[in-house]
């Protein structure tokens, strides 16, 4: 097992109108080669923004906390990202270790320019290879990733294929210059069911195939139970918990990855109520002191929580989180 | 639920749209929905899933007079009233507009952000002329947003200071305010974060409940319908496939699109990985649909006559029915067909 990717107390923030807002907060995990890595949280939790991170895509007015740290695992040695300042430096991983995939296909890719050469353009930047090695191998990858006629599509625009046949072309596009890590911010979300189990099956064959590691951005936890080796649980710019994804999905311990759980259908049980995490995701302008959900939880210490900000603690192997309900003597059942 | 008597009948409902085509020969048109029958019972919650391009939010329109009907019988009757709904206009229309309103999904295109949250409710009240003064329409508006968990100071602000949820209850406010009878829901918690659906979905059932309300609930989130809805009803490009009592279609799927649909949800058993049966391909285009049955270019189960006819809606059992010629089979030969 090698590792891919480190990132060690990441924090980032965002100088706004109305003031400086924290979008994530000391955050710490990491990734083995040809593992999948599930982020999961509501809107607003700083998932997107921890993975625009690793590229360090977010707009101007970032400020990257001094104690932030990522560290990319490559072939010719470790690569700092927060050290890379200038766009040609950013392209080792811009397009090159790293490749990005998005929930909304049509917007990703420019609508006048045809399939084959947006394809063509970022291999011919990113590799030494000729236009006409460039071509064959895009269309390749198009067969591979199961779009029949790929020669055909390859001449087409974004807007001449279907919703499902431009989340494949996107793919096809993200891995044709064989990154090392694969981003993916809510691939499916936009997809019917049947397609979306369609484009989770080819992704979990191209992890075995090349195998990179993927970042899985999604708030639907049963994407996550179907696709991730790891889950890494987010809320307002903090992790809160992370583990082994069956530990997490099965034993749950921190009360915001509880009470997600409580809050979707559960097709095994028609009749359990759906219990939603009490009130709403608070503005990044009111962070709350201590621990960030204490303003939500059903299991709130009066006092410790709203003062002291938990650290990680180990339920299991491998699995742990942030709750002060884990740091006292008893470990609630 | 069995004595209810059905709020909204169609008979044949059949929904075209005329396409451009050549200057000669009779006019292309596209079957946005073919032949549905349905009836949506007085005081249930009638869910309506499929894949984009299924037709399921053209039925819902048409249901609503916002989408033309091209032919069949479509029967609105909540017992003050009887309505045809193909045939009716004028005053009619307008007092149909009233008893029958629409959800959207999209909380935040949905809310005009010039108008005050108090202003956005009481708009309906006043199009429709259904208050006499201010003092009234005010009442109304503040008696419906108490009931969407909306107190008095958010009245006065707008939109842009809402939360996603807190927008979906203004747009239930709004569409509730005219005290309805009949109200579709398109996709209107398909935007919204787990823990705020679980929220707005408690708070539909609890109004429905409480206001006697018949809900069309349209969602391609299957397990969202099974949570809230009564009566489930699945489409494929334009045609009704299965329709049965929601326990009924989850427990014992006769189609074998519904058996795929059903399957194609993410488990949230990590152990299920690769268990799904996969469907193959796209669902068609509407305006080249595949001969016989329109399932038949995905199915795993079609034979000849799956290319050649089209299935009738067939009695499977109590208030469900099915449309594929080979269901009973299925049923003996794929131990999975049996639930």
């Amino acid at each position: 097992m090698t590792r891919l990717l480190e990132v060690e107390n990441l924090t980032l923030q965002f100088d706004t109108d109305e003031g400086r807002i924290t979008a994530v907060d000391d955050v710490s995990f990491s990734l083995d080669a040809g593992k999948v890595l599930g982020l999961v949280g509501e809107s607003g939790s700083g998932k997107s923004v921890t993975a625009k991170s690793l590229m360090k895509l977010n707009a101007g007015n970032a400020i990257y906390g001094p104690k932030s740290k990522i560290t990319l695992h490559l072939d010719d040695g470790p690569v700092d990202v927060m050290s890379l300042e200038t766009s040609a430096e950013m392209q080792v991983v811009r397009g090159g270790a790293i490749s990005m995939i998005f929930q909304e296909p049509m917007a990703s890719f420019a609508p006048a320019i045809t399939i084959g050469d947006q394809m063509v353009e970022q291999l011919l930047i990113h590799t030494d290879m000729s236009a006409k090695q460039a071509r064959e191998l895009s269309i390749e990858m198009l067969n591979r990733v199961g779009i029949s006629d790929a020669s055909k599509r390859f001449r087409q625009y974004a807007f001449e294929l279907s919703g499902g046949m431009r989340q494949r072309a996107m793919i096809a596009m993200a891995l044709s210059t064989r990154p090392k890590l694969l981003i993916a911010d809510e691939p499916t979300t936009a997809l019917d069911v049947t397609i979306q189990a369609q484009v989770i099956d080819l992704m979990k064959d191209l992890v075995d195939d090349f195998g990179m590691g993927i970042i899985f951005i999604t708030h639907d936890l049963g994407v996550i139970a179907q696709t991730a080796d790891h889950v890494a649980v987010m809320y307002l710019g903090r992790l809160v918990e992370q583990g082994p994804v069956r530990e997490v999905i099965r034993t749950p311990a921190h009360p915001y990855t509880q009470g997600l759980l409580a809050a979707l259908p559960h097709l095994d049980d028609l009749d359990a109520p759906l219990v939603p995490v009490p009130g709403d995701i608070p503005s990044p302008l009111e962070r709350p002191s201590g621990c960030v959900f204490n303003t939500r939880c059903s299991k709130v210490i009066e006092g410790r929580c709203q003062r002291e900000v938990p650290q990680f603690t180990k339920v299991n192997e491998g699995h742990k989180t942030a709750c002060h309900l884990y740091t006292q003597e008893e470990v609630p059942a | 639920m069995s004595e209810a008597k059905p709020l909204i009948t169609t008979r044949n409902l059949s929904v075209h749209y005329p396409l451009r085509g050549s200057l000669f020969g009779p006019k292309p048109v596209v079957q946005a929905v073919e032949n549905v029958s349905i009836d949506i019972l007085k005081g249930s919650f009638f869910g309506l899933v499929g894949e984009s391009g299924s037709g399921k939010t053209t039925l819902g329109r048409a249901l609503l007079r916002a989408a033309p009907i091209t032919k069949g019988k479509v029967v609105y009757d909540d017992g003050e009233v009887r309505y045809d709904l193909p045939e009716i206009e004028g005053r009619e229309l307008k007092d149909y507009r009233s008893r029958a309103q629409l959800i959207f999904q999209d909380p935040y295109a949905a809310l005009s952000p010039r108008m005050t949250v108090r202003d956005i409710i009481a708009e309906p009240l006043e199009v429709m002329g259904l208050t006499k003064n201010r003092a009234e329409t005010d009442e109304r508006v503040r008696e419906i947003a108490a009931k969407c968990r909306l107190n008095l100071e958010h009245l006065r602000r707008f939109p842009h200071a809402f939360s996603g949820g807190q927008r979906q209850r203004i747009s239930i406010a709004r569409a509730l305010v005219s005290s309805p009878r009949f109200v579709v829901a398109d996709e209107s918690v398909a935007a919204l974060d787990v823990s705020i659906q679980a929220d707005v979905l408690n708070l539909l059932k609890a109004i429905q409940q409480e206001m006697g309300l018949t809900f069309l609930f349209i969602s391609h989130d299957l397990s969202v319908v099974a949570h809230i809805c009564d009566y489930v009803a699945v489409m494929y490009l334009g045609r009704l496939v299965e329709t049965a009592p929601t326990r009924t279609l989850f427990s014992t799927p006769r189609h074998p699109y519904t058996r795929a649909l059903l399957s194609a949800i993410p488990s949230l058993d990590p152990d299920d990985r690769g268990k799904a049966q996969k469907l193959e391909g796209e669902i068609p285009s509407p305006t080249n649909p595949p001969p016989g049955c329109k399932f038949q270019s995905r199915c795993p189960f079609a034979v000849d006559i799956c290319r050649k006819q089209e299935p009738e809606l067939e009695h499977a059992g109590d208030g469900h029915e099915v449309s594929c010629h080979r269901w009973k089979e299925l049923m003996e030969t794929e131990p999975m067909m049996a639930g």
